[in-house]
């Protein structure tokens, strides 16, 4: 009989402290969760990719708004339903990931940082091309009445935070599943010492490629799922913003832990959430942020935990 | 019967040949040195047959099969195992974890024995949860040789293995090779003599990117070539 | 205006473009050329040069001669010297490693595009040219057959255009021979082929880095600060300049001089060019995919040599 390990302890925990604190917390806050677990969900979507693989991509907007795109414009203009509109946000998500892979993979470091960032800032300048469709800048809203599955009004309050729990904890478990599997562990191989992982017989080119699907396609759930449950599509999303917010979450609350992103989506959340009280120049405080990070604290929050105390941590 | 052979390799840099047409064979089961002075192309040689280091002409042959335009992962895979002259192992893993992976591409589920297995034949099960980066690097070297044993592998090459090690060290590394399956076949590049004339069934010989002489440790050491080419490099 | 000077207008645009472009693509290149560190910043302290500028001109007030010289001369020097300080008290301390720069640099990045938006404020200020007249410029015609030169009416250049590409031009010499001619410019030059021989010739490397940093911040603020009275100070201006400098250089090869003012000639006028045929998102979407292209299948660049 397996033993039920102390990870799914943790992570079950926590998908349960988080339904727990629905009925806790303020309506301001549970509002304010909701939209932090989808969020969540992008980051552990480039956490796969940054902090176990070891591949720093500057242009996941791409991957999110794709996604968000693919759900909004099936609804807005194509009149479909929730369900198979978020099945082609994945979709659309999983083959701009397949090809970004194919073309970026066949650069490293900082060439690969650049090629992602352009491949995202020629997918933002499509959408606004495309204005007429995407309505640009100003986006459009997917109303009301047409967002709710099984006859469940995604806009209530209660079943939006619940959908995104649930999002959110399939997203957890799924990314806590790969990264303690063999192809995850491989994944970190590949992120310490890539040569020796090739002489190990590992394709590893291949590897990097699933990753980058895996990425993006995880992105682009959380994209599809914040237009669903918010209501919204607009071409903010695929500013080079959304692409640096991910990089941001997950250094901030730990590369290459399974719940590092959740944490780093909170605290940050909250921090602009402050800040934006004090001036309109919050993103002033994203950049002592992660000035901060990168002299301080690489490791992130989560990841000094477990370097320090708690070393079992996924 | 040869495991592994090579027809006319040559390597060529820009104005300088690494490695000109070498025929090497190597029997099933058999544990050849290669040996030759600094610069002699040892390194490039295996680096080419690994698949590391691509070839300018010539074809490598490995269990029958021809190997020449496989990438480095798909040679590993059919079988070889490779240590780096420069021990490379996953540094910010455990022990246990470098030797794991290792054996998982290979073994899938059944890992976690053979990596039991390799820390016991090696000697590291104690250090087994250490960060691969804190051990000494003797035993880095160690832990390189338990990932190549990992993975069972038919060709163990090995890139001047003793280098840097302590004389206790070099002995246990003896009879580690020793005490291997008679059937593995190993190739290894080495600069210490009494390595070579301890473990070795023939040798050898590279010189300026040619093969100078093969055959018995006896008939290399009788060779009056070799002789000239390595006067006074012999050493403990 | 018919097709024809149409055109020619766009090339003497892009050639302004150009000139202010390969300045700012410049700084970006020494600094990747010599520190192998990518910049994400480097938008900004063009951003600022051309905040100082407007500053200066201020203070100075109705010399708008004066206000552009000193700000030419000052502004450049203490954007410089805050990259500089910025590189001691970050990059160095972390080590210059690759990812961690580009981390730290957005970061910084937002500090000082957002400081700035704070204290500048979220207006585009204008500053006075030092002087401007209007040059018509001729076109052939042909009226029932005799041949003669007309003057479209909005078909000229400005005085003061032309000295930015002279002046472009001229700091590029210079900085040329700085580089070439220079014990400064070799040892940079020593820095950049192998850091640790450097230090054991003894280089002071954490100074020279300090230096090339501030210098390619203050080639960027240059740029800026012979732009702004074409163009205005605003706190977000750095955003173009930034990814136009990334192209040139990729495109140019890193640390080519020459590759780079040429990357720059083709991008600053093609900018333009294309701008006349196709909508301007469109040229930047097909500018944006052929960086990624020349980067994903031709790595060093057009004119850089494989390493």
């Amino acid at each position: 009989m397996r033993v039920f390990s102390r990870a799914n302890a943790l992570h079950l925990g926590l998908i349960a402290l988080l339904a727990l604190l629905f009925f806790l917390l303020p309506a301001y806050h549970t509002g304010n969760l909701a939209r932090i677990m989808v969020l969540a969900v992008f980051a552990m979507g480039y956490n796969l990719l940054f902090g176990y693989t070891g591949l720093l991509s500057l242009g996941h907007a791409l991957f999110f708004s794709a996604g968000m795109y693919g759900l909004g414009l099936t609804m807005h203009l194509g009149g479909a339903s929730p369900a198979p509109a978020f099945l082609a946000g994945l979709i659309v998500a999983l083959i701009v990931s397949g090809i970004v892979g194919f073309l970026a993979l066949r650069t490293t470091g900082v060439a690969f940082m650049i090629v992602t960032l352009m491949f995202a800032q020629a997918g933002y300048l499509t959408v606004l091309y495309f204005g007429s469709y995407t309505r640009g800048d100003e986006g459009f809203v997917i109303q009301q009445a047409r967002r709710s599955l099984l006859g469940i009004d995604l806009s209530d309050d209660t079943n939006r935070y619940f959908a995104a729990l649930i999002l959110f904890a399939a997203a957890l478990l799924i990314t806590g599943a790969i990264v303690r599997s063999g192809f995850g562990r491989t994944l970190v191989a590949i992120r310490e010492n890539e040569q020796r992982a090739t002489m190990l017989g590992y394709d590893v080119h291949r590897l990097k490629l699933i990753a980058v699907i895996l990425s993006g396609v995880l992105s682009g759930a959380s994209g599809a799922a914040y237009a669903l449950l918010f209501g919204y599509a607009g071409a903010t999303f695929a500013t080079v913003q959304y692409s640096i917010f991910p990089l941001l979450w997950v250094l901030l609350g730990g590369a290459g832990t399974t719940i590092g992103p959740l944490i780093g989506a909170i605290f940050m959340f909250y921090l602009i959430d402050y800040a934006s009280g004090l001036t309109n120049a919050y993103l002033l405080l994203v950049g002592v942020v992660l000035v901060a990070l990168t002299l301080f604290a690489p490791q992130g929050i989560v990841g000094t935990i477990r370097a320090r105390w708690i070393r079992w941590l996924p | 019967m040869s495991l592994l052979f090579t027809r006319n390799l040559t390597k060529a840099y820009a104005g300088v040949t690494a490695n000109e047409d070498i025929n090497f064979d190597l029997p099933k089961g058999q544990t050849r040195a290669l040996i030759g002075p600094n610069g002699a192309g040892k390194s490039t040689f295996v680096g080419m047959v690994s698949g590391r280091i691509p070839a300018t002409a010539g074809t490598i042959t490995f269990g029958g099969e021809d190997i020449s335009a496989l990438p480095a992962h798909q040679r590993i895979a059919k079988g070889i195992a490779y240590t780096f002259q420069i021990t490379s192992v996953f540094g910010g893993l455990s022990v246990a974890e470098n030797v794991a992976l290792a054996a998982r591409r290979s073994l899938g589920a059944a890992a976690p024995a053979k990596v039991a297995e390799v820390l016991d034949q090696v000697g590291l099960t104690d250090r087994a949860d250490q960060t691969a980066r804190d051990l000494s690097y003797g035993h880095q070297r160690i832990l390189e040789i338990g990932m190549g044993l990992a993975q069972n592998p038919r060709l163990f090459i090995l890139d001047e293995p003793t280098q840097g090690l302590a004389e206790a060290e070099i002995d246990a590394f003896k009879a580690l090779i020793r005490g291997l399956d008679p059937e593995t076949t190993i190739l290894l590049i080495e600069h210490n003599m009494s390595v070579v004339m301890d473990l070795a069934e023939a040798i050898t010989v590279l010189d300026q990117g040619r093969i100078l002489a093969e055959g018995t440790s006896e008939d290399v050491r009788a060779n009056r070539a070799v002789q000239a080419a390595y006067l006074g490099t012999e050493h403990a | 205006m018919d097709f024809g000077p149409h055109l020619i207008l766009a090339i003497l645009e892009g050639a302004v473009t150009a000139a202010t472009l390969a300045l700012t693509a410049m700084g970006l290149s020494i600094v990747f050329g010599v520190m192998r560190v990518v910049n994400v910043a480097h938008g900004e302290f063009y951003m600022l040069g051309a905040v100082f500028a407007w500053w200066i001109a201020t203070i100075i007030g109705n010399h708008p001669a004066l206000g552009f010289v000193a700000a030419l001369l000052v502004a450049p020097l203490v954007v410089g010297a805050m990259a500089a300080a910025a590189d001691r008290l970050i990059l160095h301390r972390i080590d210059y490693d690759p990812e961690r720069t580009i981390v730290a640099t957005i970061g910084l990045l937002y500090i000082i595009q957002q400081g700035t938006l704070m204290s500048f404020g979220p207006d585009a200020r204008p500053v006075q040219p030092p002087f401007n007249s209007r040059i018509a410029l001729p076109w052939p015609e042909w009226t029932d057959g005799v041949f003669a030169w007309a003057f479209p009416w909005g078909f000229g250049t400005t005085t003061y255009k032309l000295f930015i590409i002279a002046a472009a031009a001229a700091i590029l010499v210079a900085l040329w021979l700085l580089m070439t001619r220079t014990k400064a410019g070799l040892i940079m030059r020593a820095t950049q082929q192998d850091a640790e021989m450097a230090r054991a010739f003894g280089i002071p490397v954490t100074r020279v880095y300090a230096l090339v940093f501030g210098l390619g911040a203050g080639l960027a603020a240059m740029g800026a600060v012979l732009i702004v009275p074409v163009q205005q100070a605003h706190y977000l201006m750095g955003g173009d300049p930034l990814l136009l400098s990334f192209i040139v250089v990729i495109i140019g090869g890193l640390g080519s001089l020459p590759g780079t003012v040429i990357a720059a000639l083709l991008i600053g006028m093609s900018d333009g060019i294309i701008s006349v045929f196709f909508s301007p998102t469109l040229a930047k979407i097909i500018a944006t995919l052929a960086v990624a292209m020349v980067l994903v299948f031709r790595p060093q660049g057009l004119l850089g040599k494989k390493n």
